[in-house]
């Protein structure tokens, strides 16, 4: 096995290797390319059939897995699950094994709990891709990521990334640890300690207790959502002493010793965990990543379906 | 019936300082005789116990029987021969039934349950509470009078602090130990695992040591108070042994017991999602893992209990966050209480028999535990050196989660004995475990 081959399901970062990730950002390269074309659309998974399972409401990455799907030619079909396999009256499992008497080649699944995407592929033959499990990993929003910065900067390896907010409930921030350790950069923390894992500095990452110590730091921030159910659940007080203590805000960032680049995975709270002039500003890779997030969507099908790194390069126009 | 004479055995019974290969001889359910010379009195039947243990009979103060309500993952008749197929003669069900026992009638049935299964004895425990609620204490004196030997409210903590004052205070009319799982609910909310680490890296919502910990220094502060026994269920942190040691270096009335899981495993067993190493308390840190055998080893912990945790196999074959907690526990507790405690070295032989027998009929007040002449005959047999691969499949319990499938350990149990009754025999029953060398 070539180190670049993903095996069989995607369903984090923290097993893969440095190889891995990279084959993946690499493979990605050409098929942004594809959704620039007038004809948006590639043969490479012709007669292949993906099932995007959503247990979660998702907008921005159900779209963005449909549209690499279609645009590498798979026959796709959505499944919106309401609510937890638990309350729909049917296990996972079940849901698993009826998805493979129909023969289906692939799964892309997101699902509330933590381990779902593993659950679900060490129980069928066909490749199983996490779009998000509980609080466990979002790996195709940490490639994406790590596309974005690679654009920006021309390199992963020693950056300096800070991940801002409620880690503590984000499959986004494990993942990108992850992806960045494993690629050379350096990873760093910063929020309300409640809203931070237990053990994060564990994971080989610096812990921020200040926004003002994380922007003397960083090369660039990555934004995490604040749910508003943080507030009622105690976490916080309160939306607006968020934003007063760790918002990202123009006027905190023109401390900065050099211009943070900053993402956010979206969907964006404009005003809490971040200001509309920073979102919207000139060092915002926001729009960036969702476009990428198609490119790396692509490369991830494409090469669970064995597809061969190089054969990407040439296979824009196979 | 007839004599039986359980000839040339091992015979260890810590209750009076006994470790030699002699023979017992059992009359009319009774221990009649330990010696060399017991000759053959009235044509005993002989059982050849060479190379073999014999030991009085494992006693467990905490299992899940799962009988009313739940019987497609136990009931008390196989949860009493899972029981016999570990060794064990006694143990005490858990009233979180569905109903739960929470009055004479209910104590009766189980009671009643157990002794027409007549395997394993099987002693209940009531409902400190009316309902399992945490509000109104349900009726000890009758339920005592009923047959039970204790009062818990197990599976939930006894959050008010008032209605473990006052059950504390009651239960000692009746002399009836309060046996508390401890976890402060509001700190442990939603929680899936331990704290720490790994919960980190699941992703996984943590229970914090800490959780435990307040709940137990709250309970020996209401047993200093009051003077009532508290039993601490299930101990599972360093932090909780740390206060279970100073209560006792005060004298308080407070015993403590251990499970087979956590003095074996950690969180990282956690790993893959595995639900099998799912429980409340959950697997914790190697640290505490080593702190709970220390503390099995010096006194600190009383006793060695399953916490039995039958659950239907669809039931842990799901996520994580929604499988149940627990694991069976019977059938492999004294391979595992061998091979972490006394092959480890911690402990002799004699003080393993201690921590599973003696110390839980003594503390608990239940028949057995000795093999002194005229107590009940409650034994097993094993063959420490022996060992065995646990099939699920196997198991007498109804239910298969364990974490140690395919697993080899050591410990083989020949035979169990309740009142002079051969109860388990691994001869009789085919060879549920296979013996995989000596």
């Amino acid at each position: 096995m070539s180190p670049a081959t993903l095996g069989k399901d995607l369903v984090g970062l923290e097993h893969m290797s440095a190889e891995q990730i990279t084959a993946i950002l690499d493979t990605a390269e050409p098929f942004k390319e594809v959704s620039e074309r007038p004809i948006k659309k590639v043969p490479a998974l012709r007669g292949k059939t993906i099932v995007n399972l959503f247990f979660e409401a998702s907008t921005r990455t159900r779209i963005s897995f449909e549209f690499a799907e279609k645009r590498l030619s798979a026959d796709t079909v959505n499944v919106q699950a309401a609510g937890s396999s638990v309350s729909k009256g049917e296990t996972l499992v079940d849901t698993a094994r009826n998805l493979e008497a129909m023969r289906i080649d692939m799964v892309v699944i997101r699902h509330g709990s933590s381990g779902a995407a593993q659950f679900l592929g060490q129980r069928i033959r066909s490749n199983v891709i996490n779009a998000g499990d509980g609080k466990h990993e979002h790996p195709t929003q940490a490639l994406l990521d790590l596309l974005t910065l690679r654009d920006r900067f021309g390199r992963i390896a020693g950056l300096k990334v800070c991940i801002m907010g409620d880690v503590l409930h984000s499959r986004v921030a494990r993942s990108n640890i992850w992806g960045l350790t494993k690629l050379g950069a350096q990873v760093a923390v910063c929020g309300p300690p409640t809203l931070l894992p237990s053990h994060v500095a564990d994971l080989g990452v610096t812990v921020f207790r200040r926004i003002e110590d994380a922007i003397q730091w960083a090369d660039a921030f990555n934004v995490l959502r604040l749910q508003l159910e943080r507030m009622t659940a105690g976490f916080i007080p309160s939306l607006r002493e968020y934003n007063r203590v760790f918002g990202v805000t123009n006027e905190r960032l023109s401390k900065a010793p050099k211009d943070i680049v900053i993402l956010h995975p979206g969907p964006m709270n404009r005003g809490v965990e971040i200001d509309s002039d920073v979102a919207d500003g000139p060092h915002s890779v926001i729009l960036p990543q969702v476009t990428n997030g198609v490119a790396v969507r692509m490369a991830v099908l494409y090469l669970l379906a064995g597809g061969a790194p190089d054969w990407a390069t040439a296979g824009g126009d196979a | 019936m007839k004599p039986l004479l359980f000839a040339n055995g091992r015979v260890v019974d810590p209750s009076q300082q006994l470790d030699e290969v002699t023979s017992v001889l059992v009359q009319d359910g009774r221990i009649a005789g330990i010696g060399r010379d017991l000759g053959n009195p009235d044509g005993a039947d002989v059982i050849d116990a060479t190379g073999w243990v014999i030991a009085p009979g494992l006693i467990d103060v905490h299992v899940h029987l799962r009988e009313p309500g739940q019987e497609d993952r136990e009931t008390i008749a196989t949860g009493a021969m899972s029981a016999a197929a570990g060794g064990f003669t006694g143990i005490c069900a858990m009233p979180n039934t569905d109903p739960v026992i929470d009055n004479q009638g209910a104590v009766g049935f189980v009671k009643a349950k157990g002794e027409a299964a007549r395997l394993a004895r099987v002693y209940p425990i009531g409902c400190v509470s009316v309902g399992q609620r945490g509000e109104q204490l349900a009726e000890f004196g009758e339920m005592a009078a009923a047959g039970a030997v204790a009062v818990s409210d197990d599976g939930q903590p006894i959050m008010s602090s008032h209605l473990m004052r006052t059950a504390l205070e009651y239960a000692r009319t009746f002399g009836i130990p309060v046996a508390d799982h401890c976890e402060d609910m509001p700190l442990a909310a939603g929680g899936a695992m331990h704290e720490g680490i790994v919960s980190t890296r699941l992703g996984l919502k943590g229970i914090p040591a800490a959780a435990e910990e307040i709940h137990v220094a709250r309970d020996i502060i209401l047993a200093e108070l009051t003077g009532g026994h508290v039993h601490l269920c299930h101990m599972s942190t360093r932090g909780s042994v740390e206060l279970i040691r100073r209560a006792k270096e005060k004298g308080l009335n407070v015993t403590a017991e251990a499970a087979p899981h956590h003095f074996s495993l950690t969180h990282e067993r956690c790993d893959g999602y595995d639900t099998n190493a799912k429980m409340n308390p959950p697997l914790r840190e190697a640290e505490d893992r080593d702190a709970i055998r220390m503390a099995l080893a010096d006194g600190t912990l009383d006793c060695v209990a399953t916490d039995h945790a039958p659950h239907h196999y669809d039931a842990k074959e799901r996520e994580f966050d929604d499988a149940p907690n627990g694991i069976v526990g019977l059938e492999t507790a004294l391979s595992l209480a061998l091979r972490e405690l006394v092959l480890s070295g911690l402990m002799t032989l004699p003080k393993l028999i201690e921590r599973m027998s003696c110390a839980p009929a003594r503390l608990w007040h239940l028949p057995g535990g000795t093999l002194r002449p005229g107590s009940v005959a409650d034994l097993a047999l094993f063959d420490p050196a022996a060992s065995w691969t646990v099939d699920p499949a196997r198991f007498r319990s109804k239910s298969r989660n364990t974490p140690w499938a395919g697993e080899t350990l050591p410990g083989v149990v020949h035979a169990t004995f309740v009142a002079g009754r051969r109860v388990f025999s691994a001869a009789d029953l085919g060879p549920r475990r296979h013996p995989t060398g000596a």
